[in-house]
């Protein structure tokens, strides 16, 4: 099967669109936001409630266009969103009223 | 599954589970159906691909898989090479 | 569902971590701590581990032989941490990691992955050019030499240990261990004396 039609878009090893991109090399400090949502999932994953890998398959879950829009870690809280809504450690309704509070 | 000893040939499934349904696979496309050479085994560890979904999974042999860089790509300098984790049970004998 | 996740990401962390704090699942406390505790590895770690390395053949030999237990013996926490691999450079290899499908990094010794690490251009170019690629950090290498990229897909997580430069007899593990930069344990540059 042709590599490049049949892969997943996150699977990004030799894509030929990104060949010519060039890289920042410039350091970039995280951000607080940054920095929370990685505490998150580590304590999450302390907790049992979600490994790594379900993390990683929420972020390839995401839709191309929105998985190359988004930051590293805007992927992670939606990943991690969506995984705690699938096992139900969160409910939609919770967290409607959660975002109406803000 | 077969155990591969250092040195063995060995070639990468050409197998494209992501394109039958959801799926959660740790071997890169850039890989598939290509020949490379075991350099060691590195443990045996719970698979990913089942992890992902919540499922029992299952301990598999991680093996540290050689690559040629120009044969993969067609492209580069020989001698170059990729190296890379992959699951016993993406591996079959060349 | 859709809805939800499509908040703006802010937003839905604020959200999250209301609802987990009100569960008793992940409170601000327990956030803070893990920041705190992330925030103690850094590249500097590393570079103790390469500048030991460089000065001890004992404790290369155990770095190259068992990556965790020599990041143990350093006093940095590996329990539950994925097991780090330590690939050497030689004069006519050249090691650089990626991650291609993800950022898996050794953040237990070197901290958060550098911003560049989880770039799609780091991603894709990292296993198909990686001449080119070092060469956006002015890094070039010597015609004899082979490169060798390795593709973190697994458990393990990578880094690499340079070579010792030249004019650096004599140095302390200190001052050794000021030369190397997050970038030398990665693979884009090479460490130099200064």
């Amino acid at each position: 099967m042709d590599r490049d039609i049949a892969r997943a878009h996150h699977d990004l090893g030799g894509v030929t669109k990104f060949m010519c991109a060039p890289i920042d090399t410039e350091p970039h400090a995280l951000s607080a936001f940054d920095k929370q949502v990685d505490a998150l999932r580590q304590v999450l994953s302390l907790k049992g409630l979600m490994t790594v890998d379900e993390l990683r398959r929420g972020i390839e879950e995401i839709p191309e266009a929105e998985y190359h829009r988004l930051t590293y870690y805007q992927r992670w809280i939606r990943s991690m969103t969506a995984t705690l809504l699938r096992k139900g450690v969160v409910t939609e309704a919770e967290l409607a009223a959660a975002l109406e509070r803000r | 599954m077969a155990a591969f000893a250092p040195g063995a040939a060995v070639r990468v499934k050409d197998d494209w589970p992501e394109s039958r349904g959801p799926a959660h696979i740790r071997t890169p496309h850039y890989l598939r159906g290509l020949r490379g050479r075991v350099v060691r085994r590195l443990g045996a560890f719970a698979n990913p691909e089942d992890l992902a979904f919540a499922r029992p999974a299952e301990r598999r042999s991680l093996y540290h898989v050689a690559f040629d860089q120009p044969s993969v790509w067609q492209e580069g300098r020989p001698g170059d090479e990729l190296l890379v984790e992959i699951f016993e049970h993406w591996l079959e004998p060349a | 569902m859709s809805t939800v996740l499509e908040t703006d990401g802010e937003r839905l962390l604020a959200a999250l971590g209301v609802v987990l704090a009100e569960k008793g699942i992940a409170t601000p406390a327990e956030i803070a701590e893990r920041i705190a505790i992330t925030d103690q590895a850094s590249p500097a770690q590393g570079a103790r581990m390469v500048a030991r390395a460089w000065t001890d053949p004992a404790f290369r030999a155990l770095m190259l032989e068992d990556g965790t237990r020599a990041a143990e013996a350093m006093g940095i926490a590996m329990r539950g941490m994925p097991p780090l691999g330590v690939l050497e450079n030689t004069p006519d290899l050249h090691n650089l990691i990626v991650c291609t499908l993800c950022s898996c990094y050794p953040r237990a010794v070197l901290g958060y992955p550098p911003f560049w690490y989880k770039s799609a251009a780091y991603r894709a170019r990292a296993v198909r050019d990686p001449r080119g690629l070092i060469a956006e950090w002015g890094t070039e290498l010597a015609d004899n030499v082979r490169v060798r990229v390795v593709d973190s897909t697994a458990d393990y997580r990578w880094m690499v240990l340079p070579i010792r430069p030249a004019r650096t007899e004599g140095w302390s593990e200190a001052r050794l261990a000021d030369i190397v930069r997050e970038g030398d344990m990665i693979g884009v540059t090479v460490p130099r004396a200064v």
